[in-house]
């Protein structure tokens, strides 16, 4: 088995043993990444300099025996909308492609601290804005399954990275579904932790009410060793939430007997791929066979999610980008005659198609006059659909439903139709709506392309979603598949 | 026909609030820093940083909405104001829009005859300052002031002439100071205040078209300011004209208020829910911490100060302006129980100190035992009053006692009748043309002879005494 195919704990295992060098890691990564990343495209920036000190730092750690970590040594991908100093920190836009921030993120921080190497900065959808990495000003990400097809989004970059052993592990960050759903095209682990679980200090905003920071891993054990290390609570995020952080990998190999699913029957329904409601159904009985209870039940207001998402992120979103207006940093459009024309060159040369059509939708929302109709029912029917889940979680424990309607699609094919690339994250927004933790898994593939099921579990309890998640993903092997990059 | 208006005018704050780093950062508020020299990626708005709540501003705005009787909110949000402008980074100013910190009080003036309502207290943040060089084509932009603290009071429309609009400010100005929540400082900008002023015909119930003032800078100027405009704004009802609706500015120097823009376009802020803050919960605990932390408040001890001391309404008012005389006042008036002779001291010698070295109290030597020594030393005979301003002097600037001063310099007064005859005769014999034109009748003699006398003994005979004396011999 080659290193670069190695999951975190695989990896530590190793060190421990004295079987393999911290550098031997790295090594292992930066040359699978000089081999497959011109096809892959997964980064905007590799950080080589940062990397290699740490891997010094760390390799000193591991021979003096001191300060070791679950993730010291071990490379983890960021993606590039969260701060790393001294690198910039581009959201995939021409607008920030020169921006180097002067500060790190509070999970870059933690990560730091724990010794993880910076291997390198993901590709992106613009701003986060899409799903599909298409959006990118500055590159193309392609799927490792096929390089035909897109890798999901807008956390693309790192799922890519992940699935083409760039990187055991990557950060994402997910507004509505930003970290699943790639994570469900590429075949990998992807959590969304619950609202205030991670700190967003240093995540480049696109609806700081909905925004995450997250894991990308190749398996759910690797998943929980990541939740350890970002988890917490953190003065510089107000909406952090002063909790206790349980050790996110005890629980994992408890079985899950008598454990309640819920299958909520919105989140099944003819729009999504037969296939993949098939794959979800099997996996639903492996479950049971465990010992799990499975239940349909309805939750009537997650029909309107789509809708509800779309006015109040775009809200959030047109005001959050305001700021990129050429004043301070990043790009200045030159021969602005004053400065009302500066902003309108500035915004109208630095953003793109998906980011304006948002910040107008924003602007438009929250207007005079339209702000009670739109912003303001939206609000009240978020808190409709957070009722649905409180409900349903009187009766379960846990909810199981498809993570996309369809698998990965051909890169270009929706670039187009905005409206058809919305519709298709139902599955997933609901739990930003709710600020509840959610996860992608892989349990299939229809025509060589990963197909992955979502985990919903109640706030603050990702250890019962990792635990149900493990013993299902024991008794399969989708995650042990690794991407064969051809092409 | 000349006809009878009404002045209406509503008064809007923006106080700086007395917190040592700015409201969602760590950085410092100091005034006067080189540009740019007090700031961090929060208060820049870099991408990806967040809001930290400042708790101590927070308690400014309670203890602030406590002063002025209002409702504090238990539950508050904060909001985003949304505009372009280089001076803001983040293209929106976090502030309150519903649910502000405090609502519904109000503020008594005019010695308690006026009540002006206070509408709303809410927190905000500061803007940074733009910097325009004559004659370049480009402006340089100050982040230093960018994110302080700031909190707007808003009065209802209750305001009905520029002696009002100065009282209002006056009064409001010594609570702030008292509470300490803000220096009060004009010039320098830590308190900003933009009165609304329009005219009405007498008896309407609708408001004219309002006119906000900007850039004054100091009390004088509100009520000049606010005079200056109405005066116009009557001219321009009484030539059949209309008032445009508009912002002006204030040009003291000219003694005019100039137009800035008008507000033909409304702007529409978008206000929303600030998402990247948690809502402030102001429990029973927290808030009966900030009442039983607030001070006895200028108006109340006017009140006292009269009623226990027998002030008259003038010197209350004087010597309760500043809380840190006030404070001293009343430490003196402990030992001291001739408080006339007290407020008469701190009105005038004091006061007047203070303003010539533009001292605070609390950086001099004055303390409220010297004062009551002097006065005590005064009271009963052992030194002159002419003495006692120059030992207070002495004692202000080097915190020597009163009792040293008056051993060391031999400024005892004499007293003794049998010591001053000496004198007294001599100075008759040296002076008989004098004498004589007194004892012809002509009274103003008598006055040259004492100071004849005082002359003598250095100024150091009780002139009382002289002037008896002088009196039985001629
Ligand atoms: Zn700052």
């Amino acid at each position: 088995m080659n290193i670069y195919d190695m999951t975190l704990h695989q990896l530590r295992k190793m060190l421990s043993e004295g079987d393999i060098t911290v550098q031997e890691i790295y090594s292992s990564f930066a040359g699978r990444i000089e081999e497959v990343e011109s096809k892959v495209g997964a980064f905007v920036n590799l950080a080589s300099d940062i990397a290699e000190l740490q891997a010094h730092k760390a390799a000193d750690r591991w021979s003096e025996g001191r300060n070791v970590t679950p993730i010291t040594g071990l490379p983890v991908a960021i993606k590039d909308n969260i701060s790393l100093a001294g690198v910039p920190n581009t959201c995939s836009s021409k607008m920030l492609k020169n921006y180097i921030p002067p500060y790190n993120a509070t999970v870059v921080e933690k990560l730091a601290e724990d010794g993880a190497l910076f291997i390198g900065k993901t590709n992106l959808d613009e701003f986060a804005m899409g799903s599909s990495t298409e959006t990118s000003a500055l590159k193309i990400t392609r799927n490792p399954w096929n390089l035909d097809y897109v890798p999901g989004g807008s956390s693309g970059g790192s799922a890519a990275a992940v699935a083409a052993g760039e990187s055991p592990a990557a950060l994402g960050s997910d507004t509505g579904g930003s970290i699943r759903q790639p994570a469900s095209f590429c075949g990998v682990v992807g959590m969304k932790p619950t609202y205030g679980r991670v700190s967003r200090y240093g995540l480049v905003a696109f609806a700081g009410s909905l925004d995450q920071i997250g894991p990308i891993t190749r398996d759910v054990h690797d998943c929980a060793i990541m939740m350890n290390a970002l988890s917490g609570h953190d003065i510089c995020d107000s909406t952090s939430a002063d909790v206790p952080i349980p050790d996110h990998t005890t629980g994992l190999k408890q079985d899950i007997r008598g454990l309640r699913i819920g299958l909520p029957g919105e989140l099944f329904h003819e729009g999504i791929d037969a296939s993949i409601r098939e794959a979800v159904y099997a996996a639903v009985d492996l479950l049971t066979g465990m010992g799990a209870e499975c239940v349909e039940l309805s939750m009537p207001h997650l029909e309107y999610s789509v809708p509800v998402y779309y006015i109040l992120a775009t809200a959030e979103a047109g005001s959050n980008m305001a700021r990129y207006d050429g004043v301070q940093y990043g790009y200045r459009a030159s021969g602005a005659e004053d400065i009302l024309d500066m902003y309108i060159r500035t915004r109208s040369e630095g953003l793109g198609t998906e980011v304006k059509r948002r910040i107008m939708l924003g602007t438009y929302m929250l207007s005079s006059g339209y702000y009670d109709a739109f912003y303001l029912k939206a609000q009240k029917v978020r808190t409709l659909i957070k009722n649905d889940f409180d409900r349903a979680f009187t009766r379960v424990d846990l909810l199981l439903s498809p993570v996309t309607p369809t698998t990965a699609f051909k890169a270009g094919k929706r670039a187009d139709d905005p409206l058809q690339m919305y519709l298709s994250d139902i599955c997933t927004i609901p739990a930003n709506l709710a600020g509840l933790p959610a996860m992608s898994i892989p349990c299939g593939f229809d025509n060589g392309l990963p197909v992955g099921m979502q985990i919903i579990g109640k706030p603050f309890d990702e250890i019962t979603m990792l635990r149900a998640a493990y013993a299902y993903e024991q008794s399969t092997d989708w995650h042990k598949r690794r991407a064969v990059i051809t092409g | 026909m000349i006809m009878e208006y009404e002045v209406v005018i509503g008064m809007e704050i923006h106080a700086q609030l007395l917190t040592k780093s700015k409201l969602f950062c760590g950085c410092s508020t100091e005034f006067g820093a080189e540009p740019n020299s007090q700031c961090c990626p929060i208060c820049l708005g870099f991408p990806g940083s967040l809001p930290m709540m400042n708790r101590k501003a927070v308690d400014h705005i309670i203890t602030t909405a406590l002063a002025l009787n209002c409702t504090v909110a238990r539950e508050s949000i904060f909001a985003r104001k949304n505009y372009f402008y280089p001076d803001l980074p983040k293209a929106y100013q976090i502030s309150q829009d519903d649910q502000p910190l405090g609502e519904k009080g109000y503020l008594d003036i005019m010695d308690s005859s006026r009540r002006i309502r206070i509408r709303r207290i809410h927190l905000e943040e500061d803007a940074g300052k733009l910097v325009h060089t004559e004659g370049e084509p480009f402006s340089l932009v100050d982040y230093n002031r960018g994110g302080a603290s700031l909190m707007e009071i808003v009065t209802e429309p209750d305001i009905r002439s520029a002696e009002e609009a100065a009282a209002y400010i006056t009064e409001l100005r010594s609570i702030l100071r008292y509470i300490g929540v803000c220096d009060g400082n004009m010039e320098e900008g830590s308190l900003r205040c933009e009165p609304n002023i329009s005219l009405r015909l007498r008896g309407a119930k609708e408001f004219g078209v309002k006119v906000e003032l900007k850039n004054i800078n100091s009390i004088r100027a509100v009520q000049r300011g606010v005079a200056y405009e109405v005066e116009r704004q009557s001219q321009i009802l009484n030539e059949g004209g209309t008032v445009i609706q508009e912002t002006r500015r204030w040009d003291e120097a000219n003694g005019v208020t100039i137009s800035m823009r008008s507000k033909e376009e409304a702007h529409d802020y978008r206000y929303f829910p600030e998402a990247d803050l948690v809502r402030v919960v102001v429990d029973n605990a927290w808030l009966n911490r900030m009442a039983a932390a607030l001070p006895e408040l200028p108006q109340a001890r006017r009140e006292r100060f009269i009623a226990a001391y027998g002030l008259p309404a003038y010197d209350a008012g004087v010597l309760t302006e500043s809380k840190e005389i006030g404070d001293f006042f009343d430490k003196v008036a402990a030992i001291s129980h001739d408080y006339k002779a007290v407020s008469n001291w701190i009105m005038g010698e004091l006061m007047r100190l203070l303003n010539e070295t533009g001292q605070s109290l609390e950086q001099t030597h004055m303390t409220p035992e010297v004062l009551a020594e002097i006065i005590a030393l005064v009271d009963k005979g052992a030194i002159n009053l002419k003495s006692a301003k120059e030992v207070f002097e002495e004692s202000f600037r080097t915190g020597k006692a009163p009792s040293k001063i008056v051993a060391d310099r031999g400024m005892t007064q004499i007293s003794d009748e049998a010591a001053l005859s000496g004198i007294i005769e001599d100075v008759i014999a040296a002076n008989s043309k004098v004498a004589e034109d007194f004892q012809a009748g002509k009274e103003a003699a008598l006055g040259f002879l004492v100071g004849q006398v005082m002359k003598e003994t250095r100024g150091q005979a009780n002139p009382a005494i002289v002037n008896k004396l002088l009196r039985e011999k001629l």
